[in-house]
């Protein structure tokens, strides 16, 4: 390996799932606002739905961060965003739990707070780490 | 038990507000009403179910329980015929879609408390031939229903009500079996069918049934279409099946009864989940034809439920208040008016409590007696038949449908042990049992 000062990119199946968060959680953010302006609750049920996907996919993502911590302060930075998006969502899952408009108003703000979160992870993703880090 | 908040470890169980709540005094028609309260996991407690062994259920002193039946599939609702035969109407129902991830967790954890075995869409009927409170002889008087929950018996016929229908059987005294598939009086409402049971009470001059129709939701979680024609109670003409709309905003009117003198109609209604231990009582009410019970806009009277979108705050304005809580997640799913052949326990109203899962401290699992005076509630609910949870929080029965017998019995239905229950005042001495007053007094959580 030589000691390239490039940014090394993350390993293609890393990737894919790096790419699953942010839509899910930008999609729960639109359908909360949907839900928000028309009452109509299956808006709800959609951001559910795409909360959970989000965590599921994200769950893989935390745990490929947790592998690597030990290879720079980026790592672990990166790690941390992903915690917390994850834990964010995790709570948004739960308001979602709620009933009709018991939801409100803390889905919108849990979900724009997670899809900013998933955003941040992403643009340290994929803007790689130095060779020799992530793998 | 299994403490559901424990499963998502500690921090959870505080963000759950798993805590003790305060006992507010939830009985009479001035029921406390706490602030609505909930952490980010509904509080769940779910009972897991244990056979009966050698234990029966705890009856006041001076009175006798039998199971006249057991192995049943699911008994819900029972009908005692004028011959003294009782018919057993066993299912169960429902079934609606998976909406949300929460759907499905919750669904599993609430089979938990459940029994295993499938319903057996029948009546089944049951004979005493020599009246000894023996019931010999067992049939089935009709299968292949769906659902079946409520029973009448007017005009020479049995009406039954099926979790989407109304059906109707021609009956002749001391048939054990009826004559061939029966004729559909009506369609009832049963698109999506979240609360599924249909109870039903006779009109005392056998020219209506009174159909108890449950909402689609605890509260409009499927949306606000999904509650047409739901959450109400229908009054039916039996000779064209036309219906009107007698009354509504009855959340889940699970169990209808008429009371005996006056002819009322009287329903026992299952409140809303989700928004606390203590709330919102589950109640017992006179039913006012063209009355509106609040649901889902409000609830006991004129409390407005803010989960509910779009509000109507005109509507909440014409919202009655129920008669009689009897305290929040009891499950009440059976009523009978009592008779002077029930002893020191004639003026008032038996109660079935399947009792609860969504509740730290269970309440309910027990049926409970209403004093009446002058025909209308007066005092605590009395403890009838309980002991359905045992002292380690495991559940060997949990009651539904209550019948009077009126040569002097209470038969109970209990879907988790899948057996009836009759009760009698053991000895014939007038005055041998304790007094309603005497019997052990109510506990309260």
């Amino acid at each position: 390996m030589s000691a390239s000062v490039h940014a090394k990119a993350i390993h293609p199946l890393h990737a894919v799932l790096l790419a699953f968060p942010f839509p899910l959680f930008l999609g729960a953010l639109f359908s909360d606002l949907a839900y928000w302006s028309t009452a109509q609750v299956q808006w709800a049920n959609f951001s559910s739905w795409l909360i959970a996907g989000g965590l599921f996919a994200g769950a893989f993502v935390v745990l490929w961060a947790l592998t690597t911590l030990g290879s720079g302060s980026r790592a672990v930075l990166y790690f941390l965003v992903l915690l917390a998006m994850w834990l964010t969502g995790f709570v948004n899952a739960l308001v979602h739990a709620k009933d009709a408009w018991a939801i409100m108003p803390e889905s919108l703000l849990l979900s724009a707070v997670a899809t900013i979160l998933s955003f941040a992870a992403a643009w340290i993703g994929y803007s790689g780490f130095s060779a020799g880090g992530l793998k | 038990m299994i403490r559901i908040c424990v499963l998502a470890g500690i921090l959870l169980t505080v963000l759950s507000g798993c805590d003790e709540a305060p006992n507010p005094i939830q009985y009479g028609s001035n029921p406390e009403l706490p602030a609505p309260q909930r952490g980010f996991l509904p509080e769940m407690v779910i009972a897991r179910p244990i056979d009966w062994g050698n234990d029966r259920p705890t009856v006041p002193q001076g009175y006798k329980i039998v199971a006249i039946a057991t192995d049943l599939q699911i008994p819900r609702q029972t009908l005692v015929l004028p011959n003294g035969d009782i018919l057993v109407a066993e299912g169960a129902g429902g079934g609606a879609p998976v909406l949300r991830p929460k759907d499905l967790i919750a669904n599993y954890i609430k089979s938990l408390g459940k029994s295993s075995v499938k319903g057996g869409n029948r009546l089944t009927l049951l004979r005493d031939t020599d009246g000894d409170g023996v019931y010999e002889i067992r049939n089935v008087f009709a299968d292949n229903l769906n659902a079946p929950y409520g029973l009448a018996l007017i005009n020479g016929a049995i009406y039954v009500a099926n979790q989407d229908s109304l059906v109707r059987f021609d009956y002749q005294d001391g048939q054990l079996r009826a004559n061939g598939p029966p004729a559909t009086i009506t369609e009832l409402p049963s698109a999506i069918n979240h609360h599924w049971t249909k109870a039903m009470a006779a009109s005392p001059d056998g020219r209506f049934l009174y159909v108890g129709i449950g909402s689609n939701s605890n509260i409009t979680e499927r949306g606000m279409d999904a509650e047409v024609d739901r959450a109400m109670v229908w009054r039916i003409d039996p000779q064209t099946g036309a219906h009107k709309v007698y009354a509504t905003g009855l959340r889940n009117p699970s169990a209808l009864a008429i009371q005996p003198r006056t002819g009322q109609l009287w329903a026992a209604v299952n409140e809303r989940d989700e928004i606390g231990p203590n709330l919102v009582p589950d109640y017992l009410t006179s039913v006012r034809e063209g009355g509106f019970y609040g649901w889902p806009y409000s609830y006991w009277g004129q409390t407005v439920d803010p989960r509910t979108q779009p509000q109507d705050l005109e509507k909440v304005r014409t919202a009655l208040r129920p008669d009689y809580s009897l305290g929040s997640h009891v499950a009440a799913l059976g009523l009978a008016f009592s008779t002077s052949a029930m002893g020191p326990f004639a003026e008032g109203a038996f109660v079935g409590e399947h009792g609860s899962w969504n509740r730290r401290v269970p309440v309910g699992f027990k049926v409970v007696f209403v004093p009446f005076r002058d025909g209308r509630p007066a005092g605590e609910p009395i403890d009838f038949v309980s002991g359905f949870l045992n002292d380690d929080g495991r559940t060997r029965g949990r009651p539904v449908g209550v019948t009077i017998d009126p040569r002097g019995a209470l038969i109970v239905a209990d879907d988790l042990s899948n057996t009836v229950w009759r009760i009698t005042p053991g000895l014939p001495r007038v005055g041998a049992a304790s007094p309603p007053g005497e019997a052990r007094s109510i506990q309260t959580h």
